[in-house]
């Protein structure tokens, strides 16, 4: 019996599933009041108000998507912020990280401002913000920006500095000029460090758009669970999460579809293809 | 005649980053003459400052004296007319072996169909047909050289530089490539400077060997004619009379180097 439902790689995915068809059960038998006595909490009901109650938070997503149909509105603001911020942030990090990286003298003078910038807690930055460009997209563009920027620009500029001496002095012994270097040498060399960032950097501008939202807006999936906190309705928040969750791990697929794509000349652990 | 390749008194000296009083004089006072569609081997010691000569000759490197001409001209900034084949993985990781072949084509400016042309062609004459999409971590290490040299000699350079090429490579593999370079080299008869720590290999394959003293401040100590019959088979060649004298005399010229090198870095250690 055991053998037959052992974890193999060939059922990871249903034991996966089940790990979190487990994580539901348990929290349905711990929270739904009168099933069983309380463990914890001195009434029925708190774990419920405290830790909200699956069965509801899987109808309350169901209701947004299928039945009242006005998730997709929140949704769509949130993802545009998060794609926004994502896609302005990677390619300004790209720039600026070639930039510096390949002379020296500006990266000097800018190099104290750059640590003081990246080791400030920029969350805080979200009410300036939004006094600056208002309570639309524009402000969590703009914090998600923050996020992405110095992650993508950090890679970048090891990548270009780490880039293989002798593979640079060959490309320079073929006839390269400088624009030809940056395309053909730097540019490839620097894109397999920023895809290692853009998995952090993807999640990072979800959380700007999201924490951007919470702090003030009047849409957006941060905005849901701002309302629904004010009402104390913690299965609403539960579901908020819930849906964020699922999205950033879309997110995070595409990022890692693209880069197998555009990546597919790096030797992968394992793989054992040559003659 | 002049010669394709002309090093006059170059001396190379490496200041340290950290500390300016700390100096390191690679090589003092080397004159080196290369005529076109001669083949000469540079041997010397470990750590004699070959790859600083050779660095140098194809413009990567500025002598802190000395000139260095190429076909009579003074040479400023990267040698246009040298190609050059590294000791260590040159090839771009992200391009398929083709590709890589062809980047030289590409930087010049050639359409993209010739170029393709004559990267392929290239690839057949290294023995690489079929491979050319593959990236190099998929290739093995004779295969990835091949891949360097079809990539060096597509350009067609007048000059070619070579550094320690095939000592990454197991003996079999290599013998086979010494006499794959022989044979394009015969056809074309370019300017070869070669840099080896081989002996063997330097007499099998050039028209001149020259050895080096021990760093620091190596310079040339000996000069050799190999007068060895060509077309030469670099395995068969060893075994002849004429090799094995030659070898003994360059040998007893290059041994004492080789120990004051041994001793040196033993020293530092």
């Amino acid at each position: 019996m055991w053998n037959a439902i052992r974890p193999t790689t060939r059922n990871l995915r249903i034991w996966q599933v089940g790990v979190l068809v487990i994580l539901f059960l348990l929290w349905h038998v711990l929270t739904k009041p009168g099933l069983i006595p309380p463990l914890f909490f001195d009434s029925d009901n708190d774990a419920k108000f405290f830790f909200g109650e699956p069965v509801k938070i899987l109808l309350r997503i169901w209701d947004w998507f299928i039945v009242d149909r006005d998730i997709y509105q929140h949704l769509w603001v949130t993802l545009l912020e998060t794609v926004l911020a994502f896609a302005i942030g990677t390619v300004s990090g790209l720039i600026m990280g070639m930039w510096l990286a390949l002379s020296p003298l500006a990266a000097a003078i800018l190099d104290p401002y750059i640590k003081a910038m990246n080791s400030m807690p920029r969350v805080i930055l979200a009410p300036i913000f939004a006094v600056w460009f208002g309570l639309g997209i524009a402000s969590k563009v703009a914090l998600g920006f923050t996020l992405v920027f110095f992650i993508v620009f950090f890679n970048v500029y090891q990548g270009v500095k780490e880039v293989s001496p002798t593979v640079l002095a060959n490309a320079r012994m073929l006839g390269a000029s400088r624009r030809q270097l940056l395309r053909h040498v730097y540019l490839p060399s620097a894109t397999s460090w920023v895809f290692s960032s853009l998995h952090t950097s993807v999640g990072l501008a979800f959380v700007g758009a999201v924490v951007g939202e919470y702090l003030g807006s009047s849409r957006g999936v941060g905005y849901l669970i701002l309302q629904a906190e004010g009402t104390f309705d913690i299965n609403t928040v539960m579901a908020g999460i819930l849906v964020l969750t699922a999205f950033a791990l879309v997110l995070d697929g595409i990022v890692g579809r693209v880069e197998r794509h555009l990546m597919k000349w790096q030797p992968r652990a394992g793989e054992t293809e040559k003659l | 005649m002049t010669a394709a390749l002309s090093l006059q008194d170059v001396s190379c000296t490496f200041v340290s980053r950290d500390d300016r009083s700390q100096r390191y004089t690679a090589v003092s006072n080397v004159t080196l003459d290369v005529a076109p569609g001669e083949f000469v081997s540079v041997v010397g010691p470990t750590g004699c400052g070959k790859s600083t000569l050779l660095n140098v000759a194809a413009g990567l490197l500025e002598p802190s004296s000395g000139a260095v001409r190429v076909f009579g001209e003074p040479l400023v900034g990267i040698n246009r007319r040298a190609g050059y084949m590294f000791q260590t993985e040159a090839l771009m990781p992200w391009r398929s072996a083709r590709d890589n072949v062809l980047a030289g084509l590409q930087f010049r400016g050639l359409a993209e169909k010739d170029a393709a042309a004559l990267a392929d062609d290239w690839l057949k004459r290294v023995g690489l047909t079929g491979f050319g999409d593959r990236y190099p971590h998929q290739l093995s290490g004779g295969m990835r050289k091949r891949t360097s040299l079809a990539q060096t000699l597509v350009l067609d350079p007048d000059i070619i530089l070579m550094d320690e090429p095939f000592s990454a490579l197991d003996i079999q593999t290599r013998q086979l490539m010494e006499n794959e370079v022989l044979e394009l080299w015969a056809a074309k008869r370019k300017a070869v400077l070669f840099i080896t720590h081989d002996l063997d290999e330097a007499i099998a394959m050039s028209d001149r060997v020259v050895v080096l003293s021990a760093g620091p401040a190596s310079h040339p100590i000996g000069e050799f004619v190999i007068d060895l019959a060509r077309p030469r088979d670099v395995a068969e060649v060893r075994v002849t009379p004429r090799f094995i004298d030659l070898h003994k005399a360059i040998w007893n010229v290059l041994r004492e180097e080789v120990l004051k090198g041994y001793a040196q870095q033993k020293q530092a250690a």
